[in-house]
């Protein structure tokens, strides 16, 4: 049955075109604006390319994030601004993670679970490249 | 409870507090009810280490306790209380409030300055060096003086000297005795120690016995000497020895000795075995140990013998004390061990070095044999002293020509490292730690200087073992196979300091890189919060390349990434550089316009500059665009890099300026704007002592004097307020700039990451005294290296802004989202008092 459901909630979902790779900062993060089913949500877009030609990050790819576009609500829930595109981005005990700007709190990119409080997970999205193009499940 | 019987004890200075600590140790607070008498208003305070009151530290930083801590072990304190009478028939004491009754009493009065029986000793402005308020009593005495006088050479003496020095007085010493520190030093010594004083302005006046004080010409006093020779001053302050505050004693009929003191016996015992005498009134084998270590190890005797049958081992007695001591007076080292004159021992020989050129002199007293250290006398440096004080307390044999000990860096002499103590030798004296203690509390776990510290209380008694207790302990920890980590973060197995070597010395420019050669494999090498911003402050101390190059971009804390600093509802506050805090009133109205257009609270904030908060991340470029426009340049109010440099109107317009702060303000700001350092940096120019620009509470202060500038370094506001420390004096133009400029790159080559100056200067090994050896006299011999670095940076500046906003690549990032033009909806303000404020 659950299989089922999983589907059916998938299929419901689209990927929308969100914007283009040359709007995204490598290793850094950028905020973009979606209309989703339960009303528009600004997003966190975080863009960690493995690629060697990339200047300004390491260069190697390591296992573990080899995915290289994650999408997180750019909600602070610690200080209620809209800056989570704004942290820094690093990793941590072998996570992906972005720090809050504010208050410093970490949250893990893949799910966006919060390192410092287990109460608090932003909500994430599927996120993937087409080509130049930024696609989004929502 | 009624059973407590009451233990009384008079007087809370540093031997009386350590009484009691020893006393709360024992659970003698659970045995008998104590009441504690002080007659000072202040809590037991470190009186060692008065002299750092002029310096900047307030009452309750030299405080040893709180009034808590005794409430906690239901001690009763009563301060500003003095005893007045001891009546031993009735067994009370009275003092004005009342009279309480004991059933054992301590003494613990210590001692007063000997004011010697002059006439005219007690005029106003004749004062002593002991207390809290004496200080409190010269401050206030010398704000309206000239000159200062102390009558006495003595170890106490030169450090009240030093003292009125410091308030700027000219300052006269006068020894009765031929030679100053007589009880420390020969007459070489004692020659030597006079040539270096008095290189310092000091004037030192030796067998002189001043017959008379009376009214003076040039200055409010005039002391009349034995040959009619006379010298005046405004203050006189007397330190010609202690005696011992034994009157209480007396007045109760207690043994005192021949030339004052409360005689006591191995337990502390006076007389009346009810009473005992701890510390400085004490007297014992018929001396007086003017010392706190010895103090404190009778304080340990005096606990045991009031609580002997509640031990279970043999009470700790008092067996007489080491007097040798090491100081730095003036600025000068002098060190005594044991039997320094050779006096006491009849057969002794002695080893003597001098060096005029260098002004230092030693002297060793060996046992007739050759073979055992029996004193030493250091005038001029102490590096010498811990290697002999080992020899000496640990009785180790000499090595073959004792002479090596005492001869400039001659290879040949064994230095004896801390592995060669053995596990009996004395560390600590002050509280009894011995080096089997340490390693014991290592044993037990601690793993760093601070926990060793903590445990064994090592270290926090007179300060003088400090060098020992670090080497010793930095020996076991090593031998133990500890590694003290020191990493920056788990991306980074360094400190920042080895991290800024490494990016120097390897040319390293982006952080990718330096992952890749130094990062943890283990990691994803992404970095973090920690690791990129500290890089990116090291790389662009280095470089100076602009920070928002897309291969520092990702580095940088929000802040630095668009060039203003986040406010808490996610805007941003704009605040331009005002040089000096100086703006011409055109300036002043595009300011005011351009906050009116994009409809900014406009503050003014404590670094003399204007800060314009609420702006949104869009309308950044736009907003600089007019600034820049108008001749505005970034402030750096964003970064780890210097803020602002505060002035006074000084000469130009003030009546009491001596030079013209406001243009040295602005000097300094142009030369050091854009420098990234490990932590903000605020700096401040005085046009006079006055100080009204505070330069004394900044990373770096600049007062003006009629002479030069004198400089202040590493002081600090915020949330640990710490005075600055004068630094150099009397500088001109060029040297302070240089100074400044060896002080700011030595402070960003190794401070730890987001360590302000004040915290950097306090844990540098070696203190003060090594940051003016590595300045000033170069010792490092890398003065020129970090005038060159700061000149790369000074020729390397450009504005941030002005490069950001030419370049469309880096204007992209400033826009809410990446596919929609609105601005962030969820930026909600109102109005309050005529301007906007976040909702
Ligand atoms: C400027 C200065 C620098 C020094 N530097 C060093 C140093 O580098 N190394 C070192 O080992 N030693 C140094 N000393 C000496 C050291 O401070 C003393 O050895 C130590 O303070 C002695 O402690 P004590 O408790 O016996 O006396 P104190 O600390 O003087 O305490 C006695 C207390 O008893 C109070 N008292 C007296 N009579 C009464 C009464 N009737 N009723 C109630 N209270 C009373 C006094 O007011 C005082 O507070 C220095 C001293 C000074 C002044
Ligand atoms: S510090 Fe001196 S020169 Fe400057 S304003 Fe104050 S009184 Fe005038
Ligand atoms: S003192 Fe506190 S509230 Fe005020 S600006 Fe500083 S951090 Fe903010
Ligand atoms: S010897 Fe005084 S603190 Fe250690």
């Amino acid at each position: 049955m659950t299989t089922a459901t999983a589907l059916k909630h998938e299929t419901e979902m689209t990927w929308q075109a969100l914007c283009r790779r040359a709007d995204l900062v490598p290793f850094s993060g950028v905020a973009a604006w979606i209309e989703t089913a339960e009303g528009p949500a600004q997003v966190a877009l975080f863009y960690l390319p493995c690629d060697p030609a990339t200047t300004g990050g390491p260069n190697t790819p390591q296992p573990g994030h080899e995915q290289t576009l994650y999408a997180l609500d750019n909600h602070d829930p610690f200080s209620g601004a809209n800056v989570i595109a704004r942290g820094i981005v690093g990793d941590l005990q072998g996570d992906p993670v972005v720090a809050s700007p504010l208050y410093k709190q970490h949250f893990r990119l893949t799910d966006g679970q919060c390192l410092e409080d287990d109460a608090v997970k932003l909500r994430t999205w599927a996120v993937r490249l087409d080509g130049e193009r930024v696609l989004i499940q929502a | 409870m009624s059973t407590q019987q009451p233990l009384i004890i008079i007087g809370n200075g540093m031997v009386g507090h350590h009484l009691v600590e020893q006393l709360i140790e024992r659970g003698a607070h659970r045995r008998y009810a104590i009441t504690v008498f002080g007659e000072e208003r202040h809590l037991a305070y470190d009186r060692v280490h008065l002299s750092e009151y002029f310096a900047g530290r307030d009452a309750e930083s030299l405080a040893l306790s709180t009034a808590d801590y005794y409430a906690e072990h239901g001690i009763e304190l009563r301060l500003d209380e003095a005893v007045i009478a001891i009546n031993r028939d009735t067994g009370e004491v009275v003092t004005p409030r009342g009279r309480y009754p004991y059933h054992r009493l301590v003494l613990a009065t210590g001692s007063t300055p000997f004011v010697p029986p002059i006439p005219g000793n007690d005029r106003e402005g004749c004062l002593v060096y002991r207390t809290l308020d004496d200080l409190d009593a010269i401050r206030a005495t010398a704000e309206n003086a000239a000159t200062g006088v102390v009558v006495g050479g003595g170890l106490l003496g030169l450090e009240a000297a030093n003292a009125l020095r410091g308030l700027d007085l000219d300052t006269a010493v006068v020894e009765f005795a031929p030679r100053l520190m007589p009880m420390q030093v020969d007459a070489e010594g004692g020659e030597l120690l006079r040539e270096k004083i008095e290189a310092l302005g000091v004037q030192v006046l030796t067998e002189r016995a001043t017959q008379r004080i009376e009214d003076g010409e040039a200055g409010r006093h005039r002391m009349v000497f034995q040959d009619d020779k006379v010298l005046e001053a405004d203050l006189i302050v007397f330190s010609a020895g202690i005696r011992p505050r034994d009157a209480l004693a007396r007045g109760s009929a207690l043994e005192i000795g021949e030339r004052g003191g409360v005689v006591i016996d191995d337990r502390c015992l006076t007389s009346d075995p009810a009473i005992l005498a701890v510390g400085e009134v004490a007297l014992w084998n018929n001396s007086i140990f003017g010392l706190v270590a010895p103090g404190y190890q009778m304080a340990r005797a005096a606990a045991d013998t009031l609580m002997a049958d509640a031990l279970d081992r043999a009470p700790e007695t008092f067996g007489g004390a080491d007097m040798s001591t090491k100081l730095k007076l003036l600025g000068v080292d002098v060190g005594a061990i044991g039997d320094a004159h050779g006096t006491q021992h009849p057969g002794a020989r002695m080893f003597r070095y001098l060096d005029q050129i260098k002004q230092e002199y030693r002297k060793l007293v060996v046992s007739g044999d050759g073979k055992r250290l029996l004193g030493a006398m250091l005038v001029g440096d102490n590096g010498y002293y811990d290697t002999l004080m080992q020899y000496y307390a640990g009785g180790i044999e000499l090595p073959q020509d004792p002479a090596a000990l005492i001869l400039p860096s001659s290879d040949g002499a064994p230095a004896l490292g801390p592995d060669a103590l053995p596990d009996s030798a004395m560390i600590c004296s002050c509280h009894n730690v011995t080096k089997g203690d340490v390693c014991a509390s290592i044993d037990a776990g601690a793993c760093d200087l601070a926990t060793v510290k903590d445990s064994t209380r090592a270290s926090t008694g007179c300060g003088g073992c400090a060098a020992l207790l670090k080497s010793v302990v930095d020996h076991e920890l090593e031998s133990r196979g500890v590694e003290v980590d020191r990493s920056l973060c788990e991306h980074f197995a360094h400190t920042r300091q080895e991290l800024y070597d490494i990016v120097r010395v390897e040319g390293i420019k982006t952080f990718g890189e330096l992952m890749e050669k130094h990062g943890n494999p283990e990691t994803h090498r992404l970095g973090c919060d920690i690791c990129k911003p500290a890089v990116a402050s090291i790389l662009a101390s280095c470089f100076n390349e602009p920070i928002t190059d897309a291969a520092h971009i990702p580095l940088q804390d929000t802040n630095d990434t668009f060039m203003a600093n986040m406010q808490k509802n996610g805007t941003y506050s704009v605040v331009p550089r005002i040089a000096g805090g100086e703006i011409t009133p055109d300036k002043l109205v595009v300011l005011g316009q351009v906050a009116q257009k994009y409809e900014l609270y406009t503050k003014v904030t404590g670094g003399q500059r204007i800060d314009l908060f609420g702006a949104r991340l869009e309308d950044l470029p736009a907003i600089w665009g007019e600034l820049i426009e108008a001749g505005f340049e970034t402030g750096h109010a964003y970064g780890k890099s210097l803020r602002t440099v505060k002035s006074c109107v000084g000469s130009t317009w003030c009546r009491y300026g001596v030079d013209d702060s406001v243009g040295m303000a602005i000097r300094l700001e142009h030369r050091y704007k854009g420098l990234r350092s490990p932590h903000k940096i605020k700096l401040a120019v005085s046009g006079c002592t006055r100080e009204c620009a505070e330069a004394q509470s900044k990373d770096i202060g600049v007062i003006a004097t009629e002479h030069g500038w004198n400089l202040y370094v590493c002081g600090n506001g915020g949330m640990r307020p710490r005075h600055a420390e004068l630094f150099a004096t009397d500088l001109d133009d060029e040297a302070l700039i240089r100074t400044i400029d060896r002080v700011l790159m030595f402070y960003v080559r190794t401070a730890d990451r987001l360590q302000r100056t004040s915290v950097w200067r306090e844990n540098l090994e070696g203190g003060l005294d090594y940051l003016k050896a590595v300045i000033l006299e170069d010792s490092l011999g890398i003065g020129e290296e970090l005038e060159r670095q700061m000149q790369a940076v000074v020729d390397t500046y450009a504005c941030e802004w002005a490069n950001a906003i030419q370049d469309p690549e880096k204007l992209k990032r400033f826009r809410s989202f990446v596919n929609d033009s609105r601005p962030d909806p969820d930026i909600i303000m109102t109005s309050e008092r005529g301007q906007l404020r976040p909702a």
